[in-house]
C-alpha cells in the first residue's frame, strides 16, 4: 500500500502529537461521564449534546467580539445550570429506575438539543477563531496549533482542580460517599437529591469547558454529539469506573487512534472506525470475562 | 376462540381493501406496515428477550441496500447505475423489475438473518446496557461506512430502479401498499406461532433471569441468536420493501438513520407494551398517526416534539398501552385474580 503516512514517517510523529492532544479533551469529556455514571448508575446519551451546547456558547462570545477563550469560563457556569435543569426535569424521575429507560430518556433529551441548537445556531459547521497561532516542530516537519495546546493545558488544569476538589471539599466528600453507598449516605444525613444534581450539574460544567475548548481547536455542528457520547464511553469502559489516570491514558489512545485512522482509512471513516472500535472493545471485553464464567454488567 | 377468528377476517379484509377506501393514504398506509413489522420485529429480542438492541437499523438498512443492489446488480452493471445518480441510463422492463425486487427482498430477509447469527455470539454476549450500547454502535457504523463505500452510492446515494410503466397510474402505490401488507402478515403469522411454542417460554426465561435459565439447561445462546435471526429476517424484509417504496437510499437518512427508524421501532413497541403479541401494533399506529400529526402541525419542530415525546414515554408509560390494560383488567390476559387479594390491595392504596 503507498499511503502517505508510510511514505512519510514524519506524519506518523504528526498524527501521534494531533490525536494526543485531542484524547486529552476526550478524557475531560469522559472523566465527566465517569463521574456521573458511577454516582448515579446513568448512561447519558446527551453527554455529548452538552459539548456541543457548550461550544456554541463558546461561539457565541466570539461573535460577539469576546475573546472564546473566555468561554472556557463562561461555558461551564452556565452549563452547569442547564445540567441542574436537565437533573430536575427528567433525570430525578429515571435514577433508580431499569438502565434501558435512562438511556431512552437521555437517548430523547439528545434528540431534542440536537434539534433546538439546529434551530438556533443553524446547521452550518463552525468554528471560533482564536487567533493563537501554530507551533512549528522538527524543520517545520511538524505543525501544532498553539489552540490544541492551550485545549490540552486547560483540560489538565479543570481535571486536576476537579479531583482536588472531590478530594478535599464538603460537596466532594458527600459525592464520592453516594457513589459508594447511596443509602447509607442517605442514612448519615447526605442529601443525595442534592448531590445528583450537582453531579450532573459538574458533569454538564465539564461538557462545557471541553465544548468550548473544542469549538476553538476543532469545529462544532449540531450534529456531531453523538460521537462524543460513544467516545467518552468508550474511554470509560475502557479504563473502569473510578480509574482516573486509566481515562487520561485509554482518551489519549483513542485521539491517537482516530488520526492515525483518519490517515490510513480516510476521513469519510473516521467517525465509522470510533464506532466500530466501540463493538470490538466490548466483543473483546466479552470474550475475555467469558472464560471465567462472567459478563459485562 | 371464536371471537379472535372474526377479529383476524375482519382485519385481514380491511387490510386488503384499504388501499381502494383510502386511495389518498395508499404510501401512509404502507409506511404503517413497514412500521408495524418494525415495532414486532424490535419486540421479538427487545421485549420477549429482554436484550434492548439499538442497533436493529442495521438490519434494516443492510436490506434495503441489498434489495436495491439486487434488483439494480441483477440486469445491468451496479457501479455504472450508482455513478449515473438515478439519470435513466438503464430501464427496467416490468418484468426485469418484478424478478428483480422478488430475488431482492429473498436476499434483503435472509442476509440480514446470516449477518445477525454470524455476529450474535459476540454481540449477544454483552448484557444490559453494554448491549444496548454496542447495539448503537453496531448501528452508527454501518451507517457511516456504508457512507464511504462508492460502489453503492457512497455519500450521493442510490436511487432504487424506479417502478416500470404498467398502464396504471395508481399501479406503483398499490404495488407496494400489498408487498408491505404481505410483508406485515407474514411476520405477524410467524411470530403468533412462535409466540405459542416453548421458544418464547425459552426468551421469556432469558428476560427474568439468564443465569437460571443456564442453570436449568437452557443454551441460552443458541435461543438467543436464534431470536435474533428472526428479528434480523423480518427487518431486512421491511428494509427492503422501505427501500422500494421511497426510492432513494442515502447511508445515514434514510437506510441506517438512527435517528428516525431506530429509534421509532423501539419507541413504538415501548408505547404499545413490550412483550406481548398486540402491543407492538398498537403502539405503531399509535405513533404513525401521532407522528404525520406532528410533521404536518409542527413542520420543523418535529424533531423538538419527538424529543419530548420520548421523554415522556420513556418516564410515565415504561409498560405501554397494553400493559396499561393488563394492570387495569389482568382476567382479560388470562391471569388469575384472587379477588379478596386484589381488594385487600385497593385498600392498602
Amino acid at each position: 500500500m503507498d499511503l502517505l503516512i508510510f511514505e512519510a514517517p514524519i506524519l506518523m510523529v504528526q498524527a501521534s502529537m494531533d490525536g494526543i492532544l485531542l484524547g486529552i479533551l476526550f478524557a475531560l469529556i469522559a472523566y465527566g461521564m465517569a463521574l456521573q455514571w458511577g454516582v448515579m448508575n446513568i448512561i447519558n446519551i446527551a453527554q455529548g449534546d452538552l459539548v456541543i451546547l457548550g461550544g456554541y456558547i463558546a461561539y457565541f462570545m466570539y461573535l460577539y467580539g469576546i475573546h472564546p477563550a473566555w468561554g472556557v469560563i463562561v461555558s461551564p457556569i452556565i452549563m452547569y445550570f442547564v445540567g441542574v435543569g436537565i437533573y430536575k426535569l427528567v433525570i430525578n424521575k429515571v435514577v433508580d429506575r431499569d438502565l434501558f429507560i435512562s438511556i431512552l430518556a437521555t437517548f430523547g433529551i439528545s434528540i431534542l438539543f440536537m434539534q433546538l441548537m439546529n434551530f438556533a445556531f443553524g446547521a452550518d459547521v463552525v468554528l471560533a477563531v482564536s487567533g493563537y497561532g501554530t507551533t512549528m516542530l522538527f524543520d517545520n516537519s511538524v505543525t501544532l496549533p498553539n489552540s490544541k495546546i492551550f485545549a490540552a493545558v486547560i483540560s489538565i488544569i479543570f481535571a486536576i482542580g476537579l479531583i482536588i476538589y472531590m478530594k478535599k471539599s464538603k460537596l466532594g466528600r458527600a459525592i464520592r460517599a453516594t457513589a459508594q453507598n447511596a443509602r447509607a449516605a442517605k442514612i448519615l444525613g447526605v442529601d443525595t437529591e442534592k448531590v445528583y444534581a450537582a453531579t450532573f450539574g459538574i458533569n454538564a460544567a465539564l461538557c462545557g469547558v471541553a465544548g468550548a475548548l473544542i469549538s476553538i481547536t476543532f469545529t462544532i455542528h449540531p450534529y456531531m454529539g453523538l460521537p462524543y457520547t460513544i467516545r467518552s464511553f468508550m474511554i470509560v469502559i475502557v479504563a473502569g469506573l473510578g480509574n482516573l489516570p486509566g481515562v487520561a491514558i485509554s482518551g489519549m489512545g483513542l485521539g491517537v487512534f482516530e488520526e492515525f485512522a483518519d490517515y490510513i482509512l480516510g476521513t469519510e471513516f473516521r467517525i465509522g472506525s470510533v464506532f466500530l472500535l466501540l463493538v470490538l472493545i466490548l466483543v473483546y471485553r466479552r470474550f475475555k470475562l467469558a472464560k471465567k464464567r462472567e459478563y459485562l454488567k | 376462540m371464536k371471537k379472535n377468528i372474526f377479529l383476524y377476517s375482519a382485519l385481514l379484509i380491511f387490510g386488503l381493501i384499504a388501499p381502494f377506501i383510502f386511495p389518498a393514504f395508499k404510501v401512509q398506509l404502507s409506511i404503517l406496515c413497514v412500521l408495524i413489522v418494525l415495532a414486532i420485529t424490535w419486540n421479538i429480542q427487545g421485549g420477549e428477550m429482554g436484550y434492548n438492541s439499538f442497533g436493529n437499523i442495521l438490519f434494516y438498512g443492510l436490506g434495503m441496500y441489498l434489495c436495491a443492489s439486487v434488483q439494480v446488480g441483477m440486469f445491468f452493471p451496479l457501479a455504472e447505475w450508482t455513478e449515473s445518480g438515478g439519470e435513466k441510463t438503464f430501464v427496467h422492463t416490468p418484468v426485469q423489475f418484478f424478478q428483480g425486487i422478488a430475488v431482492g427482498l429473498a436476499v434483503a430477509a435472509v442476509i440480514p438473518a446470516i449477518v445477525a447469527g454470524l455476529i450474535g455470539y459476540s454481540i449477544l454476549g454483552l448484557r444490559g446496557h453494554y448491549f444496548a450500547i454496542g447495539t448503537l454502535g453496531l448501528g452508527v457504523a454501518a451507517g457511516e461506512i456504508s457512507g464511504g463505500i462508492e460502489i453503492i452510492g457512497a455519500g450521493q446515494g442510490f436511487t432504487t430502479p424506479p417502478f416500470p410503466n404498467v398502464g396504471s397510474l395508481e399501479a406503483r402505490g398499490e404495488f407496494f401498499y400489498y408487498c408491505s401488507f404481505v410483508a406485515l402478515v407474514l411476520t405477524f403469522i410467524a411470530v403468533k406461532s412462535i409466540y405459542s411454542t416453548r421458544f418464547k417460554l425459552v426468551l421469556n426465561a432469558i428476560r427474568d433471569n439468564e443465569d437460571k435459565a443456564e442453570a436449568m439447561g437452557i443454551q441460552t445462546m443458541k435461543y438467543k441468536i436464534i431470536g435474533w435471526m428472526i428479528s434480523a429476517f423480518f427487518c431486512g424484509l421491511a428494509g427492503g420493501i422501505m427501500g422500494g417504496l421511497v426510492g432513494y437510499i442515502d447511508s445515514t437518512d434514510v437506510a441506517f438513520d438512527g435517528r428516525e427508524m431506530g429509534v421509532f421501532m423501539v419507541l413504538m413497541a415501548i408505547l404499545g407494551g413490550k412483550g406481548t403479541l398486540w402491543g407492538p401494533v398498537i403502539g405503531a399506529t399509535i405513533f404513525h398517526i401521532f407522528k404525520e400529526g406532528f410533521w404536518t402541525f409542527f413542520l420543523g419542530w418535529q424533531y423538538v416534539a419527538l424529543g419530548v415525546l420520548i421523554v415522556v414515554i420513556v418516564i410515565y408509560f415504561p409498560e405501554g398501552i397494553m400493559g396499561w390494560l393488563r394492570e387495569k383488567y389482568p382476567e382479560k390476559f388470562g391471569e388469575v385474580v384472587d379477588e379478596a387479594d386484589r381488594k385487600a390491595q385497593v385498600e392498602l392504596k
